[in-house]
């Protein structure tokens, strides 16, 4: 109980389904996300790391509550230790929790930039939106033009200024630098980086590890829709004997500068999730365990690992 | 803004002569219709005089009407007179086509522009509505009542709807556009309105189901779209998604398919024209068909399909000038 006051967000065990009807009217659930977890402390930034489909984007949603009808979520979202209930939820997006969309179709094609980064709350923040637009060199006429003017760089530090306008406690960044150019993504990282000199923290999804591992203070690593590690961010610039678990080193190894290495098979699709240790069936280090069981969350080297044998 | 101008001019230029080629088609389509049916003008041209006529009489006639010459000469013939304003006479009315057409048509226009306001505006709010509360309970039952309006035709609507307001509560007259017994120019608008009020709701009634089912489908994908979802995740409540996000992007598609059912409301009014006795446009045309009355018949469909072409070209129009994505891509 103690930590979870100390805990800005506090995340465990949480599974998102989706309802779909499969043949006719027969009903079956999705899972899309199963007992991930994710820790946000205040005044750090923490990176989540992981290719398509492993629920990015979908736990931005459901921190936010902004989940479609049909899905079903099971599990604790702690905020500052208290439970995230939908009328919590309500009453905290967009004021203490913001988000930062990651394509330009986040923004409503028939209103102009301007008034849509200053949102509906009054009065208006004007004067925040142009120094905003100022830092991002977004030119003043930017917010007399329509979404679809925006070239990609632009839309995203349109984006990105729509978050950091509500002056939440919380930003969650969906992918905020691709586009931009490297010099606005340092920006964008840094204006990120001031918030949390001021107590403030952010969660960056980024497919952009190298700039991630740069910034950020931890890096989550999901992978089929369940966080496989959490590690310091030095951890990922030391290299993969840092590392924690089978699927992290394999990331690692797999970038361009560290050999481009990639390993065999692919992310199981949901709905066709492997009953114990979702990357077992493509683990070098598998045994019968891993296959039967899920393994639980361990504490190793200062991180957490959900592995049998991490180490 | 003078680019603008410049733009709607070319736009405006091309629509003309779409809408031009398209009444010659139609002059060709209906006048080789006309040709090839059963219809003898000059059969009902001398039931219209109402006494009997020689052979000889009947012969001269034929030959000052040109009925033996070959179809593409009388074809040209007519279209001249037709380019020179001149519709030719009433069979049934004895009146000039043109005049019967002006006159008609302005009773027409107040009902159909009634009708169309009406159905617009309730279409409109009750798409929103159901949009609002989509697959709840107003939203099922607001669906199935207008399945059920929108498949029901034009005229048995209106006899219910006669018959209840009309005949057994009194509160409408049962048709035409002006009391029985006063001179035209003596009937006010007031009296007008209330003997328009009865044929306008069965009118709307056919097409505000169609506007309904429409907007709430788009209210719907607006909903679904990444920018409400954005909208929500910043805290906006549903009403004020509706009102910040979701009138502006449903009104376009709205207003078109407003303009787009012009065709349907002139189909329609001929139907409800026909039980209120309305003496519209639509009851004119109706009358030229049972009664064979050529001229009529051409000028009345001619004329509709002017009024339908206009209705789509203000359409498209409108979509040029208040869409910014389609202003951008045009210039």
């Amino acid at each position: 109980m103690n930590q979870k006051n100390e805990t800005l967000l506090e995340i465990h065990d949480l599974s998102i389904s989706f309802r779909m009807y499969s043949h006719g009217l027969e009903q079956r659930d999705l899972q899309v996300i199963s007992d991930l977890y994710l820790t946000v402390y205040p005044g750090e930034i923490v990176a989540i790391a992981g290719s398509s489909g492993s629920g990015k984007s979908l736990l931005a949603s459901a921190i936010l509550g902004i989940l479609p009808e049909n899905a079903a979520v099971h599990g604790h979202l702690h905020y500052k230790g208290q439970e995230l209930t939908p009328e919590l939820q309500k009453q905290l997006r967009g004021k203490e929790i913001a988000l930062a969309p990651q394509s330009v179709t986040f923004l409503d094609p028939l209103m102009k930039t301007g008034p849509q980064v200053d949102g509906h709350r009054r009065p208006k923040p004007i004067d925040k939106r142009k120094q905003l637009f100022q830092r991002f060199e977004l030119p003043d006429t930017t917010q007399h033009l329509y979404p679809f003017q925006l070239s990609g760089g632009m839309a995203r530090r349109v984006l990105v200024s729509a978050a950091l306008i509500t002056g939440a406690e919380l930003i969650i960044a969906d992918e905020p630098t691709p586009g931009m150019s490297l010099e606005q993504a340092l920006e964008a990282l840094r204006m990120l980086r001031e918030m949390t000199n001021e107590g403030k923290s952010v969660i960056l999804i980024t497919h952009d590890i190298d700039l991630a591992f740069e910034f950020s203070d931890r890096v989550a690593v999901f992978y089929a829709g369940t966080t496989v590690e959490t590690a310091p961010a030095s951890d990922f610039k030391t290299g993969p004997e840092a590392l924690r678990h089978p699927y992290s080193k394999a990331l690692w190894r797999a970038l361009p500068q560290n050999g481009f290495q990639p390993i065999e098979g692919f992310q199981p699709y949901a709905g066709d999730l492997p009953k114990g240790c979702l990357f077992a069936p493509r683990c070098p280090y598998r045994t019968s365990r891993c296959i039967s069981n899920v393994p639980p969350v361990r504490e190793v080297r200062g991180g957490e690992v959900r592995c049998y044998h991490g180490a | 803004m003078k680019e603008t101008i410049k733009r709607l001019a070319r736009i405006f230029f091309i629509y003309s002569i779409r809408i031009i080629s398209l009444l010659l088609a139609v002059t060709i389509v209906s006048f080789l219709l006309v040709s090839v049916s059963p219809i003898d003008p000059v059969q009902q041209y001398i039931l219209g005089l109402g006494t009997a006529i020689s052979p000889e009489q009947r012969a001269e006639i034929e030959d000052y009407w040109g009925i033996n010459k070959p179809p593409a000469e009388r074809y040209f013939s007519w279209l001249s007179e037709v380019l020179q304003g001149n519709l030719g006479e009433s069979a049934l009315y004895r009146r000039p086509v043109a005049d019967i057409i002006c006159e008609r048509f302005l009773n027409s226009l107040a009902l159909m522009l009634c009708s169309w306001m009406l159905s617009g505006a309730i279409g409109f709010a009750l798409g929103c509505v159901m949009g609002m509360y989509r697959n709840r309970l107003p939203d099922r039952l607001l669906k199935k009542i207008c399945y059920v309006l929108s498949s029901l035709p034009v005229f048995w609507l209106g006899l219910v709807l006669l018959l209840i307001f009309s005949v057994w509560l009194k509160w409408f007259p049962v048709g035409f556009s002006s009391p029985i017994g006063v001179r035209n120019e003596d009937v006010t608008i007031w009296q007008r309105l209330y003997h328009l009020i009865l044929p306008a709701f069965t009118l709307s009634f056919m097409s505000f189901a169609n506007i309904a089912l429409h907007t709430r489908q788009k209210l719907v994908d607006v909903m679904n779209s990444e920018y409400v979802l954005f909208a929500r995740a910043r805290g906006e409540g549903e009403w004020t998604i509706l009102r910040r996000h979701g009138l502006r992007n449903i009104l376009l598609p709205a207003l078109t398919l407003q303009f787009a059912s012009f065709a349907e409301l002139f189909g329609g009014s001929v139907m409800a024209e026909n039980v209120f006795s309305y003496p519209g446009l639509g009851s004119a045309m109706s009358a030229a068909g049972l009664n064979s009355d050529v001229p009529l018949l051409l000028g009345v469909t001619l004329f509709s399909a002017l009024f339908v072409c206009t209705g789509n070209m203000i359409a498209n129009l409108l979509y040029g000038i208040v869409d910014p994505q389609i202003i951008q891509v045009k210039s």
